[in-house]
């Protein structure tokens, strides 16, 4: 889901839809016109097409990653790549299709997880492991999201941490000093916030799954590591620190932090979504993802915006059994399909996580943490570094739920955590959401 | 219809052929009937191929489909015969989904079509300015539905023009959470709806309209009728077709009604604006769960058919006798 981190107007979502179909046709004529696109050599003398399927479909990524391409060509002459650039929600519909084909992208948009898992069933993910053998390690523990039963079918390119985003002058404004460390801290917050007339925190509730980060969040501070990987795994959430994490949102939502109407609030549509409540400083925080900064200066006439935005990690929660520096954190990558021509695929995905192609990422303020972490030293803005921080301190990572279970279960948690913030359902709802094969 | 053209055809041969040898004949009227084969193929194949192939194949692929619990990876190798379709009708989320489609139809017969009808009488009067008041009631119709969808997003947010309109009348009281609202988020969508469709009921109405004669009022007037009674016994009887075909125009796109909910509110919150079609997007498209999915849409035409069966039976008897009925009478 964070695949809608792009900020992207419904309107030019449907017109890309219909260009993408014109895209995505020509992108495969072009592959099927090439000399050879099954299996060849880079280095024979065969050329090769491949078919690129990213969620680049906005500026500066779409200049970005057809500029990479353009290199890689330049590099390798006897590869062509061939970009399709695709809004993000479309994956989900498109993937199932493609992957059923006979002609399935050579390399597409990747996201990890249990979504990862769900679509290696397809059998037209191409294990990458010992193509990558020789430079995997240098992504560190990142690339451990990608595989599939200890294998690699899908390499990141960078890494995400949520956390809250703030506006540094309206936390002044309402006397706050410090951001805060425990959640008591933040219902203070609040307090004084809504005091100084300032809606403590924007949630994009129409979107549903920014309802998730919440709940999840409670859900990492209440609950140990191994419960939450051995839940995970077993798709199950009757271990009762779930049950806690619901207690403790239900108590944090009493507080009413959030925006009136924050259950239509779309996440990054326009000034009125929550992204844009913040960028216009009309509530004092959000809790998302680092892509914030790629998302909210076109959301907003304020030309400094990033300057007045600060981080702080989800604050601690008193007693719970998790690690308070625990981060829920996910990323995004590339799979490369069975009929991909190799080496060839891999070595595209080597140079997407080489370190000058990395920098250009950061610089273009597309990518907040890299994938390659000799590229964080280009990171410049206060709040990424401080989120790049605690990424790299947290005591472990868990990767955002809707993404670590597969599709449909994830999917269905963020709806029965969408229908909570609605004021429909119960703690079990939320928890049998997973393992109820009914839970339509 | 064959016998009505042939007897012409039969009679004019008739006639041409009298001096000619009667072995002449047969050669012709094969030519005949290999250039009427060679039309037919022509004129029927391309339409046929696309109508089979892009609609009786993928409803049959949907039916198959929907017997299986499929995620749209992999073989179709989990057989679960009716399960899903126990899912969906016994399911409480779909029958709320059902139910917001039905309200919606209803409400389009009860407000829109008075509204149509009314701005389509108005508009078919001799009044200053005709031609833009038609123009402008028919501009929302030309958007497409993603347009209105985001633009009525934005009008309706929390303090947003709506609101500072209602602000600027006076009217600060009626302010509510438009979209955020379980209560009326659906309601809201109705008069997004209305404003977006009204125009096409208006312009198949005044179509309607045109074709009435202006003598049959004419004579009622000087037979003393008022304008009201010659519109109550004159114009709507004969505008019946028309009404009755936007009626079922309507009642099928209530039935399918998904981009404007989709994009203003996703079918929420808590699915108070869902719809069938939301319902198959969420649970089908999004989880993955195409064999789910598939069912539903399988239920969805299922409940259109029968709709545009029956109102094609009982409704639409008279104004398509002949298309579909065979008895002209």
């Amino acid at each position: 889901m964070r695949g809608s981190r792009k900020p992207v107007i419904v309107a030019t979502a449907v017109a890309a839809a219909l260009t993408i179909a014109a895209c995505s046709s020509s992108g495969s004529s072009s592959g099927s016109s090439s000399t050879s696109s099954t299996s060849a050599s880079a280095s024979s003398s065969a050329k090769v097409t491949l078919t690129w399927w990213n969620n680049g479909n906005t500026q500066p990524l779409l200049g970005v990653w057809d500029s990479v391409a353009a290199a890689f060509h330049a590099s390798h002459p006897n590869v062509t790549i061939s970009v399709v650039p695709i809004q993000s929600d479309l994956f989900t519909t498109k993937m199932p299709i493609a992957l059923k084909s006979d002609s399935p992208p050579d390399i597409f948009q990747q996201w990890g997880g249990g979504q990862e898992a769900t679509q290696f069933t397809s059998g037209k993910l191409a294990n990458l492991s010992s193509l990558a053998s020789s430079w995997i390690g240098e992504l560190g523990a990142a690339a451990a999201g990608w595989q599939v039963n200890g294998a690699q079918y899908g390499i990141p390119y960078d890494q995400h941490v949520v956390g809250f985003w703030y506006r540094t002058d309206l936390f002044q404004r309402a006397g706050i000093s410090s951001p805060p460390t425990t959640i008591a801290q933040l219902e203070s917050d609040d307090v004084k916030l809504k005091a100084a007339g300032i809606t403590p925190i924007a949630l994009g509730g129409g979107s549903r799954w920014p309802d998730a980060f919440f709940w999840e969040y409670f859900a990492v501070r209440e609950c140990s590591e191994s419960v939450l990987q051995s839940s995970i795994k077993a798709i199950n959430m009757n271990a009762p620190c779930f049950s806690k994490a619901t207690t403790d949102l239900t108590a944090f939502m009493a507080t009413n932090p959030f925006q009136g109407g924050f259950n239509a609030t779309q996440a990054q549509t326009g000034a009125g979504s929550s992204a844009g409540l913040l960028a216009n400083g009309k509530a004092a925080m959000e809790l998302q993802g680092d892509w914030e900064t790629s998302v909210i200066p076109a959301l907003t006439s304020n030309k400094n915006i990033l300057s007045d935005l600060g981080w702080f990690p989800f604050p601690q929660v008193p007693g719970g059994a998790g690690a308070p520096t625990a981060v829920l954190s996910g990323g995004d990558g590339f799979s490369c399909t069975t009929g991909a021509p190799e080496p060839a695929c891999a070595e595209f995905l080597q140079y997407i996580d080489s370190t000058p192609v990395q920098e250009e990422l950061v610089q273009k303020g597309e990518v907040g943490l890299p994938a390659n972490s000799t590229a964080q030293s280009v990171l410049t803005n206060p709040a990424l570094l401080a989120a790049a921080k605690a990424h790299s301190t947290a005591a472990y990572d868990a990767e955002y739920f809707d993404i670590a279970f597969p599709t449909n279960q994830g999917q269905a948690l963020d709806t029965a955590l969408a229908d909570f913030f609605a004021g429909k359902g119960s703690n079990s709802t939320i928890i049998n959401s997973v393992s109820s094969s009914s839970g339509h | 219809m064959a016998r009505i053209q042939s007897a012409p055809a039969a009679g004019r041969e008739t006639e041409t052929s009298r001096p000619a040898a009667a072995g002449a004949r047969a050669p012709r009227s094969r030519r005949r009937r290999v250039r009427k084969a060679v039309e037919l193929t022509v004129l029927l194949v391309p339409s046929t191929a696309l109508f089979i192939g892009f609609v009786i194949v993928p409803m049959i692929f949907a039916a198959w489909y929907s017997l299986y619990n499929w995620s749209g990876f992999g073989p179709l190798n989990d057989f679960v015969g009716a399960a899903n379709y126990t899912g969906v009708l016994t399911g409480p989320v779909f029958h709320q989904a059902l139910l917001h489609n039905v309200i919606i139809a209803v409400l389009s017969l009860v407000i829109q079509l008075p509204i149509s009808i009314g701005l389509a009488l108005l508009l078919n009067r001799r009044v200053r300015g005709r031609t833009f008041l038609r123009l402008a009631v028919f501009t929302p119709f030309v958007l497409s539905e993603a347009t209105a969808a985001v633009m009525w997003y934005e009008l309706l947010q929390p303090g947003g023009p709506v609101d500072a309109f209602l602000k600027a009348l006076g009217l600060g009281g009626l302010i509510h959470y438009w979209l955020a609202s379980t209560a009326l988020v659906l309601y809201s969508i109705f008069v997004v709806a209305t404003w977006k469709y009204i125009g096409f009921g208006i312009v198949l109405l005044l179509a309607g309209l045109q074709g009435i004669p202006p003598e049959l009022r004419e004579a009622a007037a000087i037979d003393g009728a008022t304008p009201w009674q010659a519109t109550r016994a004159i114009t709507l009887p004969l505008l019946g077709p028309t009404i009755r075909i936007w009626i079922f125009l309507s009642v099928i796109g209530s039935l399918q009604l998904f981009d404007l909910v989709w994009i203003m509110t996703l079918g929420g919150p808590a699915n108070a604006s869902s719809t069938m079609l939301t319902y198959q997007y969420t649970n089908g498209v999004q989880r993955t769960e195409f064999g789910y999915g598939a069912t539903v849409s399988v239920v969805l035409f299922v409940i259109s058919l029968v709709f545009a069966l029956a109102y094609q039976r009982f409704a639409l008897r008279r104004d398509t006798a002949g298309a579909v009925t065979r008895a002209v009478i």
